[in-house]
């Protein structure tokens, strides 16, 4: 036994093993093969999709995007389906739109799910864990049950918001409730319980130990659920669709519309596509981190 | 007391009304939606937190034995309000509406129900649905699975990248990975789309409805997106297994296939259900990627897309409520399961 652990170890020591990774274990082919191609495979549409957004009409329908992957000279490099996809269909508004939407429903719900997080972490009360089984339920459940109704109370027969970017930061705040409650609250019982103990033997009432203590505490946790929300809000088309005026739509719901219309060729419609997906892009590859955490917290847990 | 019940009312009031000018109004904000966004902020976060500063102010001047015991629920009612008003409203009222024709202003019985069970369509969608959850949960948990097994086998550097690049796909929408997938790669163009390039073909694949090939190839797309969020759980619980379990199999003679299905399996047995019942409830929702690429037309469509058609094209209320009260039918088992889940959780 000794020497199988032991050998690990002793590559430690002398460093150039060529069949030993730095941290000792080995090196091992059929991973670094595997995972090469397995990488090389999920990246391609995605690059494939940036190619092709730079590619001229004409360069589009005589070679395929892949060849231009391989062989990038003369390829009819140009920037002329962006310029075509922001003026003809008007996507520089979409995207500001989708900023005025998406900014706005994630931060909102973060500030009504902190409370009620708090109370359910460091309060004891009755009909507590009825309450929390309700928004352990609502998880699961889809949000299609709830368009009907929503429409009719928001739209003309009801308070007549329906359209507005009004309603749709409500619609995402309530549809994001649970889980950022979830989230929230699991991650403020992971708190040390002391803090709260003490702050209130000083005299702190609830309402200032939150603001104190708790809040500025579980900022990694708000992050992780902003990450989350914020990509679910941008990325949404259902709810886009069916509460948003035409004026306010999103650039995913143009996306849509574009590629109802097949007659305009592919090199736009990439070009749509990418303008779409660049912000999200960005955002999920430097708060990486929060959304992992969001997802490991937030996903249903099993 | 009189000014903490006088505050509430009247940030309530104010706030309220903010809103509502934003949409009412919007001349006031000069039509510009940078500033409207900017209101809507302030106003949101502003009245919040106000609410709750009078709600304090009013209990703590209550009784102090009163205050205690009211305090939990001031600071619950707010997100409870907007999940009641949301969620739980909209659905009892869903329901109802499924009894009720399609403008929902009398009731038909079970007229929609009726309706739907006789239409073929609808069988095909429930047929389309239940093959969308045999294959793509139980895809993803495997590819999950494996990426997690080899990547853990590279440098950390390797393992990091190898895993941002499949992971990637997480933050494209449904509709961007449609367009990639039914452009790029099915496309009937062979100059367009690899697929027929590869084979040298020119296939339109999305109406190819043999054997279901073009839901096949949909599934393709959402297990494309999700097999990197199935990877970051799995990896993470396959990483927390202890080595000490691993050693102790070897030792006892156990090879590496035995190792994997006898020792690390039943001890990630947790994550795999947690990931496999969140693509469960993701694809009973997704609509996006038939709705942009077919349509629900050459056979595909499904059930959360039948709902679409209804409620948006051709505006039938009774029958689209029927269909969101059979998914809320569909789902109810795995609601179940996490309640109870959730309940002995708690009681440990």
């Amino acid at each position: 036994m000794s020497a199988v652990a032991d050998a690990p170890r002793v590559a430690k020591k002398s460093k150039r093993q060529p069949s030993y990774m730095k941290d000792g274990r080995p090196r091992s082919w059929t991973s670094i093969i595997v995972m090469v191609v397995l990488a090389f495979l999920w990246s391609v549409p995605t690059l494939g999709l940036l190619v092709s957004s730079f590619r001229s009409r004409e360069a589009v329908s005589t070679s395929g995007w892949w060849t231009a992957l391989f062989n990038p000279v003369e390829q009819g490099w140009t920037l002329d389906n962006y310029a075509g996809v922001l003026e003809g269909s008007n996507m520089a508004m979409g995207f500001l739109n989708t900023l005025v939407v998406s900014i706005p429903a994630t931060i909102l719900p973060i500030m009504f799910a902190a409370f009620a997080a708090y109370a359910f972490t460091f309060m004891e009360f009755p009909g507590k864990e009825i309450l929390f089984v309700v928004i352990v339920a609502v998880m699961v459940v889809p949000i299609q049950v709830a368009l009907q109704p929503m429409l009719y109370l928001l739209g003309p027969y009801g308070i007549g918001i329906s359209g507005q970017f009004v309603a749709i930061w409500l619609l995402h705040t309530g549809f994001g409730m649970p889980l950022c409650l979830y989230t929230l609250r699991n991650y403020m019982a992971t708190l040390p319980y002391s803090v709260v103990e003490s702050a209130k033997i000083d005299g702190a009432s609830h309402y200032q130990t939150f603001w104190r203590l708790v809040a500025p505490m579980s900022i990694p946790a708000m992050a992780a659920f902003a990450t989350l929300q914020f990509l679910w809000v941008w990325n949404d088309l259902l709810i886009a669709k069916l509460f948003l005026l035409p004026t306010n739509a999103t650039v995913i719901v143009q996306l849509q519309q574009l590629l109802g219309t097949q007659g305009q060729g592919a090199e736009l419609l990439t070009a749509g596509a990418f303008i779409s997906m660049a912000l999200p892009i960005v955002v999920f590859v430097f708060l990486q981190r929060f959304f992992v955490r969001g997802l490991t917290s937030g996903a249903v847990k099993g | 007391m009189l000014v903490g019940i006088l505050g509430v009312c009247v940030v309530a009031w104010l706030t309220a009304n903010v809103f509502l000018s934003l949409a009412y109004y919007p001349g006031w904000y000069f039509h510009n939606r940078v500033l409207m966004a900017l209101v809507g902020m302030v106003a949101g976060l502003g009245g919040a937190a106000l609410l709750f500063y009078f709600i304090n102010v009013t209990i703590e001047s209550l009784p102090q034995r009163l205050s205690q015991g009211l305090i939990p629920y001031a600071f619950v009612l707010p997100a409870f309000g907007l999940i009641g008003l949301m969620l739980l409203y909209p659905t009892i009222q869903t329901i109802n509406y499924s009894f009720a024709n399609n403008d929902s202003t009398r009731y038909v019985g079970l007229d929609n129900y009726r309706s739907i069970f006789a239409d073929s369509a609808f069988w095909l969608a429930l047929t389309n649905n239940a093959l969308w959850l045999i294959i793509v949960p139980a895809l993803t948990v495997v590819i999950g699975i494996a990426v997690a097994l080899f990547a853990d086998r590279l440098s950390a550097k390797g393992e990091n990248v190898a895993k941002s690049l499949i992971f990637l796909p997480m933050a494209v929408s449904f509709v961007g990975a449609s367009t990639i997938w039914g452009v790029l790669i099915y496309s009937a163009n062979p100059n367009i789309g690899i697929l027929n390039a590869i084979l040298g073909t020119s296939i339109d694949w999305i109406q190819q409805d043999t054997a279901r090939l073009n839901s096949l190839l949909m599934m393709l797309i959402l297990i494309w997106m999700q097999s990197g969020f199935a990877m970051v759980l799995l990896s993470g619980a396959i990483k927390a297994v202890p080595d000490e379990t691993l050693e102790a199999a070897r030792i006892d003679g156990a090879n590496e296939r035995q190792v994997f299905f006898k020792v690390i399996i039943p001890q990630i047995k947790g994550t795999i259900i947690t990931v496999f019942i969140t693509v469960v409830i993701l694809v009973l929702k997704v609509f996006d990627i038939v709705y942009v690429l077919t349509n629900g037309n050459y056979r595909t469509n499904v059930i959360a897309l039948m709902f679409f058609q209804e409620l948006f094209t051709q505006g039938r209320a009774g029958r689209a409520s029927a269909i969101v009260v059979i998914l809320l039918i569909l789902v109810t088992p795995i609601l179940i399961y996490q309640v109870r889940h959730f309940r002995k959780e708690q009681g440990r």
